[in-house]
């Protein structure tokens, strides 16, 4: 049992402050993805839980047991790292068995874990090489089988398949969700890649700026973005934003369309719309065809709405010009209200 | 631009081959500058006394070990290539004791001062010697280093050190951090992982860095031939012993002095070129 529960951590380097107040709690054998762009605190959240790092305030907690204190080799984590820092002077073997020797397990065990955790990483055939001798993808399968050679209650995983080629990341991605499921650990994993953090993810935690902003499952997260960051960083391309004026109580204006939305007294508000959910119809957001793009499945619009830039996805078949004028119509279940001012969601 | 677009393509490739030429003269003229002193050095060292005054000069040496033999044992040579070797392995364990850990910490810590710190290692190259030297004895004798290995292996220690710090540096500084975070995550306590990730792959550095230390003092004559009387070293020796003595046994003395030293640097050149940023082979 590994519960991981975060509570009011941050971290300050001098006058900078790389987290500000962090609150987490990931469930015992739960895939947790922090997601956010470069400099986000991602990686410094990272390593305050791996003890690399020491929290300026705030605690962390290890399956019940409060760890902010103790150095990395007593909190029961494995770690995985974005340059695999597969140890250049061992052999495959004796870099999986590094951490076992360290606990200085028998000898029998030792090749017991090696060879079962090999074998689960396919590298089984490697066992007698060195790093130097390896591809970037068979050091990254060291790194992640040393890891779970010493069957820890947490992995950590710092951007492990950025350094990797595209398609043997698609690869990876897949065998890494597979192997840490049957592992039953509890896995915290850091990337700016939404498309992995996706994939992988039970929760994601979206930071933004030294915040968590959002911490829900991947849908949830796609869905219900919890403020505009969120939306504007998720999806490919992201969530389109225009401004609404209020048209009555409870009724908005949008780019010439009115839609009833929350009844509250301000006098502007942002509306939000996935691109996939827009139809061009009769009634709908006025919009001009700037660009077109056919991406086989469907057809990539790109339009000019309140002088902002709109994307809609739209169905291949329909015939559209550049310079068209369209009729975008949001469904109503896909509408989001933003604050314009907090930027949160309403 | 357009001149430069019309200039004849044949002119261009003359110009590249002066320039490859220049490159070659140049280059064999260094070497022969550097070369030509430690080939008559080693050639009259190995030619027996008459060969040596005479003219015109062989090319090849004849191999009469006459006056390098008669060299080893002269009086007092035994003892001071004992000094020699004394001083020259203090020196070695004093700067690789000192500097390597200040390596260390200036390529894995940030502290407050630590820009200065890596400034003032290398001003201490910048005072002259002779500068520091009557000072020194002065206190030397009071104290009563004067004329010990230990004393002098100190003065060297810290012509030594600074090569030793930024050897080390670099060396430490080239082994990425995440090695020892991933052996701290692995279960090892700072210092196990410094001894089982770290220092098995900065070995072959530090003892190069050694080698270096062990030259720099084996090399040194001023400090030596003012800090010791009786316990001269072999340059201090050398110097004093062999201004009046003929000339086979000066080249004689030489080649002793500098083969060895020519030796060492050669088996640590891969590390001093790192040292200094050049790619390495």
């Amino acid at each position: 049992m590994a519960e991981i529960a975060i509570k009011g951590v941050a971290k300050r380097f001098g006058g900078f402050t790389a987290l500000h107040q962090v609150d987490l709690t990931i469930s015992d054998q739960e895939f947790m993805v922090l997601l956010g762009a470069s400099g986000c605190g991602k990686t410094t959240l990272l390593r305050i839980v791996a003890g690399l790092e020491r929290p300026s305030q705030g605690e962390v907690w290890i399956g019940g047991r409060r760890v902010d204190h103790l150095p990395p080799r007593e909190r029961g984590i494995a770690m995985v790292f974005q340059n695999y820092a597969v140890f250049p002077h061992l052999t495959v073997f004796e870099n999986i068995a590094f951490g076992l020797r360290m606990k200085k397990l028998p000898q029998q065990e030792v090749e017991r874990r090696v060879n079962r955790t090999a074998e689960l990483m396919h590298i089984e055939q490697l066992l007698k090489r060195y790093s130097g001798q390896l591809s970037g993808g068979q050091r990254q399968r060291v790194a992640v089988a040393r890891a779970l050679a010493m069957e820890p209650d947490v992995i950590l995983m710092d951007e492990p398949l950025s350094n990797l080629d595209a398609l043997l990341r698609l690869e990876m991605r897949a065998e890494l969700k597979g192997v840490l499921a049957a592992s039953k650990t509890t896995t915290i994993y850091v990337t700016h890649d939404q498309v992995e953090a996706m994939s992988l993810a039970d929760r994601i935690a979206v930071m933004h700026q030294g915040r968590i902003v959002q911490a829900a499952s991947p849908v949830e997260v796609y869905r219900n973005p919890a403020a505009r960051f969120v939306g504007s960083f998720i999806g490919n391309p992201p969530m389109n934003f225009i401004p609404a004026t209020k048209a009555a109580n409870g009724s908005w204006t949008v780019a010439g369309l009115t839609l009833p939305g929350p009844s509250l007294d301000k006098q502007k508000l942002e509306f939000a719309i996935r691109p996939e959910d827009v139809d061009a119809g009769a009634e709908g957001l006025h919009a001009t065809v700037r660009v077109i793009e056919p991406l086989g499945p469907h057809t990539l619009v790109t339009c000019d709405v309140e002088g902002g830039l709109f994307r809609a996805i739209l169905d291949s078949n329909a015939s559209i010009q550049v310079g068209d004028d369209l009729r975008l119509a949001p469904k109503p279940d896909r509408i989001r209200w933003f604050d314009p001012e907090t930027t949160n969601a309403l | 631009m357009s001149a430069v677009a019309e200039t004849p393509v044949a002119a261009v490739a003359d110009a590249r081959k002066a320039g490859d030429w220049l490159l070659i003269a140049t280059a064999i003229l260094l070497g022969v500058w550097v070369l030509l002193p430690i080939y008559l050095l080693i050639v009259n060292a190995l030619s027996s006394p008459d060969q040596v005054t005479a003219f015109p000069k062989r090319f090849f040496p004849s191999f009469d070990l006459g006056s390098l033999s008669f060299f080893i044992n002269f009086a007092g040579v035994a003892r001071a290539l004992w000094n020699s070797v004394l001083v020259a392995t203090l020196t070695m364990i004093l700067a690789i004791g000192f500097g390597a850990p200040a390596g260390y910490a200036l390529s894995r810590f940030d502290f407050p001062g630590k820009g200065s710190f890596r400034f003032l290692v290398l001003m201490t190259r910048a005072f002259p010697l002779p500068l520091l030297a009557l000072p020194l004895a002065v206190m030397f004798i009071r104290t009563g280093l004067d004329d010990t290995a230990i004393g002098l292996a100190l003065v060297h220690t810290t012509l030594a050190l600074p090569f030793a710090v930024l050897i080390t540096f670099s060396l430490f500084s080239g082994i990425p951090v995440e090695l020892e975070e991933a052996a701290w995550t692995l279960g090892c306590t700072r210092w196990q992982a410094f001894r089982k990730v770290i220092l098995p792959l900065a070995l072959p550095g530090i003892a190069a860095s050694a080698v270096f230390a062990f030259t720099i003092s084996w090399n040194e004559v001023f400090a030596a031939a003012v800090l010791t009387i009786e316990n001269r070293t072999l340059t201090a020796f050398l110097l004093q012993s062999l201004g009046e003595s003929p000339l086979y046994l000066k080249f004689a003395g030489g080649a002793a002095l500098v083969v060895p030293a020519l030796i060492f640097i050669f088996a640590v050149r891969k590390y001093l070129f790192a040292m200094w940023g050049i790619a390495n082979r």
